[in-house]
């Protein structure tokens, strides 16, 4: 009933051409909360009046003329078929409109280019299918994945969408920002090119494997503001959101603290119990594994190989072991994994019911060998 | 030559036998007659969007609702492409083929195309292409799944099908070629000595400019495909960083195909419009030369604004204004063509026959899809709008209720003549009306959704974008289920429609505004044998 309601209001607005504040039910482009994202919702409404102006105009005209200009009504037909006048005025008059729309799109389009002076840089890299944030200044490095609970409801039918908060918008580490400092961003992918668009910010910027793109910002408002890769990447485009926090310049100050705290912290290698294991095991395959391999194991036909059943994962642990650090032309090493992560993801893959393996042993942090070594542990 | 124009005049004599098309079903296998190869696209064209159209129905249906409910992400991503492949390479741009098979010919006052063998080739290369591509479905590792514009890397990660849909675009762009050549050809050399440039039909007009669009355009695609093969087979980088290449060169490459190629679909539909609307308005177009000059210049401007479908991979400031700035001029001849419609329509003597109706939509939802594009020209807005459902609803409004619905129109205003039958008129406008509203429940809420921050090519979505993919999915239904209709319109016709035999000029005054009026319906084998002499012209 709600929703029928809902649609009834929508239309009725939509009729009127009125904009409705309704977070959940937006008609219109969104002002965002920069002045750049300001400035190109100005920019926006200003062509669509135009836009509606001419439409009316036009569709007036040509209305007016279907009613009155029939045969039915026993209107003669005229045999005109040339103006010069009016063919000169209606290319003139557009002319000037475009130019009047130029001046402020030009002055919109070079504010948004400029990027010097900026005070603090974030690397920004796509990844399949997550983004990776650096903070090159502090140091601040981490991923940030889609949610386990939306990761999760959108693998297992049982799941209603409805039940998650911010469905396929929430990530497990969003990008932190201190309000009112020129941000400049660099862009770049790893693998093939992905976009990166928080609509209240005012704009995206694709990611180009191979080279570097700037962008800049500088958000007014603390708040939450999300958004979503806007250039087809692959199987797990549509599951690669993006969060964004602004908050306060000392609230920030403490969130770079704590975060490089637990950056710097070296891993819990102590021994852990099998149910543990399991538990971690489980988390890390949904962050890392789940988008090729999916979430019953049965990866896909011809993209991505099964660990169902599958030798390679139930056979010897140390091969295993060098196989992921390692990873091939195929799959990308995971050497970012700590030895807690490692050993619990093996103990999960090959242990999981739900993946239909069932070796019956686990591996503990202190038993994986650097098989590959990685710099950054 | 001497030996054909003998046999000819012995045939005038004798029977028509030899001029007859051949018996069975090898005559549409190895006809070389312009209105059999017609016939034979129009009709591929219509499969073809039926079989587009059913994959869009299975986008629609798995947006019905947020979750993931009837397809992986990986084939909804080749549904996506494949559809965009299908309706653009075997849907609309073959019924323009076919038109102007069909049409050209009758208007020009010519016996046949120019070259007739080349004709026949033509489209059974097509029907390869189209085949082959469609084969890439049961591949190992799915079809494209990289978006139409099949972007690398992205596309690099095909399986198997990779180089099958290659070697498919090959094909596809020699059999457009070809086509091009052949209309070219025949509207230059075969029209009847009184038919100068500046009598032809509009619809021959926008055909003779498209056809140098795709003369320009599939080799340069060809190469921007050649080139993803090589590097995926053949070590290669043209597109790879890592081996001093760059993926943004194949965008450029890809656009500089890519926006003539969406004037390739959209001239065509100005040309039917063109020359539907003053039949029903009862009077002659207006502003014939402009129109000319019109098309000719939204045809050069194509060629200089492709990167406005990359203001965000990275350009350079003075790259985006200018892009900006010369998209924009597009508004000014465009703005020019509906002006002339809306002008030719004024004091007019209008009946609302099938063929009308879908023509004014069309002006009016044309020019809709016009306005958002207006809105994207300006570069630091596309910032917001591109790559979100604001682009899915703009391209959708330019071509399905403007190139599809003026094939539609196309497609009811000729039937009489191609048939010599009446089609069901009730029939008609009820197609007409279920269409014209569902497509407008089906596109426009993509503008909302698109506004609110719902990018496209995404197979499940946010709570918030939930009611207005509902809405659109309900329109998708209603308008896919209410084309069956013009399906049963197409075969009842052939098959005696009304059962009322239709004169020659069908419309009223209709041998007025052409040539193809003039000739019996439905016309002979051979249209023209001797030119005509009177040409209907009603703009000077």
């Amino acid at each position: 009933m709600k929703k029928t309601k809902q649609l009834f209001v929508g239309a009725t607005l939509t009729a009127f051409g009125l904009q409705t504040a309704q977070a959940d039910y937006a008609l219109n482009l969104m002002q965002g909360v920069t002045k750049v994202s300001n400035d190109i919702y100005d920019l926006h409404m200003l062509i669509l009046w135009i836009c509606v102006f001419i439409g009316i105009a036009v569709f007036g005209t040509m209305f007016y003329s279907i009613y009155h200009h029939r045969k039915s009504k026993g209107h003669k037909a005229a045999n005109f078929h040339e103006n010069t006048t009016v063919e000169i005025i209606w290319t003139i008059i557009p002319t000037l409109i475009l130019i009047g729309m130029a001046i402020p799109a030009t002055k919109a389009m070079i504010e948004l280019d400029d990027v010097q002076e900026s005070e603090m840089s974030i690397k920004v890299t796509g990844k399949q299918w997550y983004w990776d944030y650096e903070y090159l200044d502090s140091g601040v490095h981490f991923e940030s994945h889609l949610d386990a609970a939306s990761e999760k409801a959108h693998r297992v039918d049982s799941i209603d969408p409805h039940t998650v908060p911010h469905y396929l918008l929430n990530v497990d580490n969003p990008l932190v920002v201190p309000v009112g400092k020129k941000i400049r961003f660099v862009f770049t992918a790893a693998d093939v090119i992905h976009s990166w668009w928080v609509p209240d910010l005012g704009w995206k910027k694709d990611a180009n494997p191979g080279f570097i793109n700037e962008a800049w910002t500088q958000v007014d408002k603390p708040g939450v503001y999300r958004g979503q890769c806007t250039e087809l990447c692959g199987r797990d485009h549509g599951f690669m959101p993006i969060v964004v926090i602004a908050m306060e310049q000392p609230d920030y100050d403490k969130w770079v603290q704590t975060t490089l705290a637990k950056q710097n912290e070296k891993p819990d290698l102590s021994d852990q119990s099998r149910e543990q294991l399991m538990a971690n095991g489980a988390a890390v395959y949904l962050k890392n594994c789940v988008s090729c391999h999916q979430i019953d194991g049965n990866g896909a036909a011809g993209a991505f190989p099964a660990l169902r059943g599958s030798a390679k994962v139930t056979a010897g642990i140390d091969p295993l072991i060098g196989f992921l650090q390692a990873g091939t032309s195929r799959m990308p090493s995971f050497a970012k994994l700590k030895d807690n992560e490692l050993a619990a993801v093996i103990t999960y893959i090959r242990n999981a019911p739900e993946l239909g393996n069932k070796v019956g042993d686990e591996i503990q942090p202190k038993a994986i060998t650097p098989v590959y070594d990685d710099d950054d542990k | 030559m001497s030996a054909v124009i003998a046999e000819h005049g012995h045939d005038d004599h004798h029977d028509d036998h030899a001029h007859g098309p051949e018996k069975g079903w090898l005559r549409w296998i190895i006809t070389t007659n312009h209105k059999d190869i017609g016939t034979l696209y129009l009709l591929f064209a219509l499969a073809m969007f039926f079989v587009g159209g059913a994959m869009a129905m299975i986008i629609r249906a798995e947006l019905f609702e947020p979750g993931m409910q009837f397809v992986n992400p990986q084939f909804f991503n080749s549904m996506t492409t494949m559809h965009a492949l299908v309706m653009v390479f075997g849907a609309v741009m073959p019924a323009f083929v076919g038109l102007a098979n069909w049409m050209i010919p009758m208007m020009i006052g010519a016996p046949d195309m120019a070259l007739p063998r080349m004709n026949n080739m033509s489209f059974w290369m097509l029907v390869a292409g189209v085949l082959l591509l469609a084969s890439t479905l049961f591949m190992e590792g799915g079809a494209p799944a990289g978006g139409w514009t099949l972007y690398p890397p992205l596309v690099l990660q095909t399986g198997k099908a990779l180089p099958f849909a290659i070697f498919s675009v090959h094909l596809l762009g020699i059999s457009s070629i070809m086509g091009a050549i052949n209309i070219i050809a025949t509207i230059l050399n075969m029209r009847a000595p009184a038919m100068t440039l500046m009598k032809m039909p509009l619809f021959v007009w926008t055909w003779l400019i498209t056809g140098f669009l795709l003369i320009a355009i599939m080799p340069v695609f060809a190469g921007a495909v050649t080139m993803l093969l090589t590097d995926k087979f053949f070590h290669t980088s043209f597109f790879d960083a890592a081996g001093g290449g760059d993926p943004v060169l194949y965008q450029h490459i890809f656009w500089f195909f890519g926006h003539p190629e969406v004037y390739v679909m959209i001239l065509p539909t100005f040309g039917v419009a063109s020359t539907i609307i003053p039949v029903f308005a009862r009077k002659p177009l207006f502003g014939y030369s402009s129109m000319v000059y019109a098309t000719a210049s939204i045809a050069f401007l194509s060629f200089i604004v492709w990167a406005h479908h990359m203001f965000t991979v990275g350009l350079p400031i003075s790259g985006e204004l200018y892009f900006m700035y010369a998209t924009m001029l597009i508004a000014i001849p465009t703005g020019v063509k509906v002006f002339n419609w809306t002008a030719t329509m004024w004091k007019g003597a209008m009946t609302f026959e099938t063929p009308m109706l879908f023509s004014i939509a069309f002006v009016v939802l044309f020019t809709l899809g016009g306005f958002t594009g207006l809105m994207m020209s300006v570069a630091p807005v596309d910032f917001q709008y591109h790559d979100t459902y604001f682009i899915v609803a703009h391209f959708h409004y330019t071509l399905v209720p403007a190139s599809v619905f003026i094939l539609m129109a196309a497609g009811y205003y000729w039937l009489p003549k191609w048939t010599g039958h009446m089609y069901n008129e009730k029939i008609g406008q009820l197609h007409f009306w279920l269409s014209a509203i569902s497509v407008n429940v089906l596109f426009f809420p993509q503008h909302f959704l698109g506004l609110a921050g719902m990018p496209r090519r995404i197979p499940d979505y946010a709570i918030q974008f939930a009611d207005w993919n509902m809405v659109s999915s309900i329109g998708g239904f209603i308008f896919g289920v209410s084309q069956l209709l013009f399906l049963w319109i197409v075969i009842d016709t052939i098959k005696g429609g009304t059962g009322e035999k239709v004169t020659d000029e069908v419309w009223e005054d209709a041998h007025k505004h052409g040539l193809e009026w003039t000739l019996p319906s439905p016309p002979p084998y051979h249209t023209f044998t001797t030119p005509p002499t009177v040409i209907p012209c009603d703009h000077d």
